[in-house]
């Protein structure tokens, strides 16, 4: 019962309510100000309809933010009531409900985003499931059941290009959220920090995801549409009202990575221990760092051309209509120019996984931990004057293309460091192989397979001929898989006894990884090699003649065998949550600061600031410790291992 | 525990760090909009009145000086003072608003849906209107928490962010201005 006093459940309820008010309030101006609110005409009734559902969603997305209590404390200021400076949690209820409602320690919040971005990559998969089904086999076999048409009021190819595009924003709305879970959960920690800079902004951050989800997910009841995750006009313009869900989802969902990212970034930079310079902080922290300046800047580009889309639709302001004066390619350049950095935004974190794991896992140094920390910078740098390589094929001056190809192949610098030191870390390490560190090593594989796909589609000759093709489709996942899904995995084995205090299971988490990185070689390859064969993306049927059929097939089933591994994986995390062995404290022999406190970690992480001595990485070398505990914070066994006695 | 421990000086190091980095990230819409104005109207640019766009823009103007006069009698501890210049401050926020939206809106001959310059047009000052309301709003908060007592020469990062972010709204309207009314040739 006491479920139902939840902030989840008391948001939802207020959402629901609001989205009937807001309604309501759009129609009453519409009256006030002379406009129609019903018409016999087909076409103008549904512009009307749009108009209204538009206006109720908008203020059931902030009728949930207030249900669910986040913005009691500004609401109050604005009153003039004192800010409340103890943000604790109340004692008096049970610990469960931190969870299902607004609280502020980062901790909590991080679970929150890392479930919800598990809940929705399992939906994003699952779209993906049922589309590949269709795809198994050439003709329309699976999409034109009559239960869709039921459910949905569509079906067969439009069911498809939904599918197909919800599939794609979905999964990103899930990456964003995954890495929120890992900035939220490790950055305080790494850095000494008892919490993140902002603990209010941090927990308003999250929960917008809420809303922001469910809106997304929702377009497919609202008519689906049918543009790609893209969205590019004047397509975009013309759908159906499912359009609109999808912009005013993701809008919410990137006003949470500019919130969160403002708050990652004044974290690190004045929160740290004593001791802690810049150049002494976990390599995570780095890739943290870089991707938050990306989110912060770029992700209001994304807003921007939404926003744009959605004045077009409503208003008939014709930025994207080339009748009316306006520029389509105008959306594309504004679009990529967060959606290409978003890619980066992505995989950055994991690959500060990938150097975080290593070294712990071969017991040596990270090699040239200066270099990885700049590669990362150097990246999101570089990411922000690529975004035209996606449009070679748009009819853009060309005079554009020669120095976005340049820039593009660029990228690759910055990441061929971040390689090196992977191998050159391996190199002649005392090499142990858990689970984290095979999903680390699988990752390194897989992220390498994207990197050398990359350069014939940065190269205008060859992308002219691979462009919307599965050889885009196959690169993108390589990079997907191998910069974020691997290393996410990675992090939830690695920190899972961080978090829960008990291990996960060594026997399934191995099933886990080779039954996932074994199902997407094939399904990676199947696509890469598919698309240079001619197959198009973005398409519900192709011709048998073109001679893939098996090869589809095999990628249907490694897709159906990726899905069954992540269950897999699912059952082995809240079967050891609950009865799995008690870990020990410092499972990894790890260095750095967050394993040298208790697991799980108590509500303020650290009782008394620690000092940090020496380098993060020094692995193997006796007599060079990294962080000094002052006993009120540190387990005796952990002290050990911090002063660097193996 | 350790939130209350934490020192005023401390925290407000924070927040002027996290306010400039949201201003800064806020920049990318206006700056994307402006790219867009030029983009798509070039070397043309919208017919409109242009007493009225002097009008407001100095009316925009002399807010800031109010505003900074209000942060500034503030930070002396002179709150009768401060709340006057930040009173002034929100009235000429609101004429501007009604400048903008109530007159202007009204008296162009083209819509929102007229072509090219439509769109630009009540986009940016659209937008940029939207950023002035949240400035007024946030005015009136700071106003009247201060009539009730709650700022002093020591502490008053309210009115501080206040008035970076009025200022901030202002410059961009600076640069707006030029490419609405001055930039180009009226279509």
């Amino acid at each position: 019962m006491r479920f139902l006093s939840t902030g989840l459940v008391r948001g939802l309820i207020a959402q629901i309510v609001g989205t009937v008010v807001g309604m309501a309030l759009t129609m009453a101006i519409r009256v006030l100000v002379g406009l129609p609110v019903s018409s016999t005409d087909a076409a103008l009734q549904q512009h009307i309809t749009e108009v209204h559902v538009v206006g109720g969603v908008i203020i059931g997305a902030m009728a949930f933010m207030v249900g669910v209590g986040v913005l009691d404390e500004w609401l109050g200021w604005a009153r003039g009531k004192p800010i409340n400076e103890n943000i604790d949690p109340d004692p008096s209820k049970p610990n469960w409900m931190r969870y299902f409602g607004v609280d502020f320690d980062h901790k909590v919040i991080g679970v929150q985003y890392g479930v919800t971005s598990i809940l929705l990559l399992g939906i994003g998969g699952l779209m993906a499931v049922l589309f590949r089904t269709e795809l198994a086999q050439s003709g329309i076999t699976f999409l034109n059941s009559d239960i869709f048409e039921i459910m949905l009021g569509y079906n067969s190819e439009h069911l498809f290009n939904t599918l197909m595009s919800l599939h794609g924003m979905v999964m990103i709305a899930g990456n964003l959220l995954g890495i929120g879970a890992l900035m939220n959960y490790l950055v305080p920690m790494m850095i000494g920090a008892n919490d993140m800079a902002f603990p209010r902004l941090n927990s308003f951050a999250f929960w917008i995801n809420v809303p922001g989800a469910l809106i997304l997910v929702s377009s497919m009841f609202f008519g689906g549409f049918d543009t790609g995750w893209v969205g590019y006009p004047p397509l975009s313009v013309r759908a159906p009202l499912g359009m609109e869900m999808f912009l005013i989802g993701v809008y919410l969902v990137g006003l949470s990575s500019i919130a969160g990212a403002i708050n990652v970034i004044v974290t690190v930079f004045t929160m740290r221990a004593k001791g802690m310079t810049m150049f002494r902080m976990p390599i995570f922290v780095w890739a943290a760092l870089a991707t938050s300046i990306i989110q912060f800047t770029a992700t209001q580009m994304i807003g921007l051309s939404f926003q744009l889309v959605m004045l077009e639709r409503l208003f008939g302001m014709g930025f994207f209509d080339a009748t009316a004066g306006g520029d389509p390619i105008l959306y594309q350049h504004l679009f990529w120019f967060y959606s290409h950095p978003a890619v980066y935004v992505f995989i950055l974190p994991g690959l500060g996984i990938i150097s975080e794991l290593l070294p712990v896992f071969s017991r040596k140094p990270l090699f040239g931990y200066k270099a990885v920390a700049m590669s990362s910078l150097g990246i999101a740098l570089i990411g922000f004057f690529v975004w035209a390589h996606h449009m070679f094929a748009s009819g853009m001056s060309p005079f554009l293309r020669v120095p976005f190809m340049y820039a593009t192949l660029l990228v690759a610098v910055p990441t061929g460091v971040k390689f090196f030191s992977w191998v050159a870390t391996l190199w002649e390490g005392k090499l142990e192989f858990p689970t984290p560190m095979l999903f680390a090593l699988g990752s390194v594989v897989i992220f390498l397979l994207g990197g050398v796909t990359g350069p014939p589609l940065g190269t205008i000759a060859t992308d002219l001929h691979l462009h919307d093709t599965y050889f885009v489709v196959g690169h993108f996942h390589d990079t997907m898989f191998g910069g974020f899904v691997f290393p996410f995995f990675a992090a939830l084995y690695y920190w899972f006894p961080k978090l829960t205090g008990r291990m996960y299971n060594e026997k399934l988490g191995k099933w886990h990884f080779w039954l996932m990185w074994g199902s997407f070689m094939v399904l990676s390859n199947g696509m890469l090699l598919v698309g240079l064969l001619g197959m198009r993306r973005r398409i519900v049927d192709y011709d048998p003649a073109l001679g893939f059929d098996f090869t589809h097939l095999l990628i249907t089933i490694a897709a159906f065998a990726i899905f069954l591994s992540v269950v897999l994986a699912l059952y082995n995390f809240i079967r050891s949550a609950r009865k799995g062995p008690e870990a020990k404290d410092n499972v990894w022999n790890s260095r750095s600061p967050e394993w040298h406190i208790p697991s799980p970690a108590p509500l303020h992480n650290f009782p008394e600031p620690f000092e940090v001595v020496g380098e993060p990485y020094d692995y193997g070398k006796i007599d060079s410790p990294y962080v000094i505990m002052p006993a009120a914070s540190a387990t005796g066994h952990a002290h050990a291992a911090a002063t660097g006695k193996e | 525990m350790s939130a209350i421990a934490e020192s005023y000086a401390v925290k407000l190091g924070r927040n002027r760090l996290g306010l400039w980095l949201f201003l800064f990230s806020d920049l990318f819409v206006f700056v994307g909009l402006f790219v867009a104005r030029v983009v798509l109207l070039g070397g043309q640019r919208p017919d409109l009145d242009q007493t009225l766009g002097i009008i407001v823009t100095v009316m925009l103007l002399f807010s800031s000086f109010f505003m900074n006069r209000a942060e500034i009698e503030m930070a002396h501890g002179n709150r009768p003072a401060f709340l006057r210049n930040i009173f002034i401050t929100m009235v000429l926020g609101l004429i501007f608003l009604v400048g903008v939206v109530g007159v202007e809106w009204q008296v162009a001959h083209f819509g929102p849906g007229d072509g090219a310059q439509g769109a630009v047009f009540y986009a940016m000052t659209g937008f940029h209107a939207f950023h002035v309301l949240t400035g007024v709003i946030f005015l009136f908060i700071v106003w009247n928490n201060g009539r009730n007592g709650h700022y002093s020469a020591e502490k008053h990062w309210g009115v501080e962010a206040c008035a970076i972010y009025w200022h901030f709204v202002d410059v961009v309207w600076m640069f707006f201005y030029v490419g609405l009314y001055l930039m180009g040739n009226p279509i």
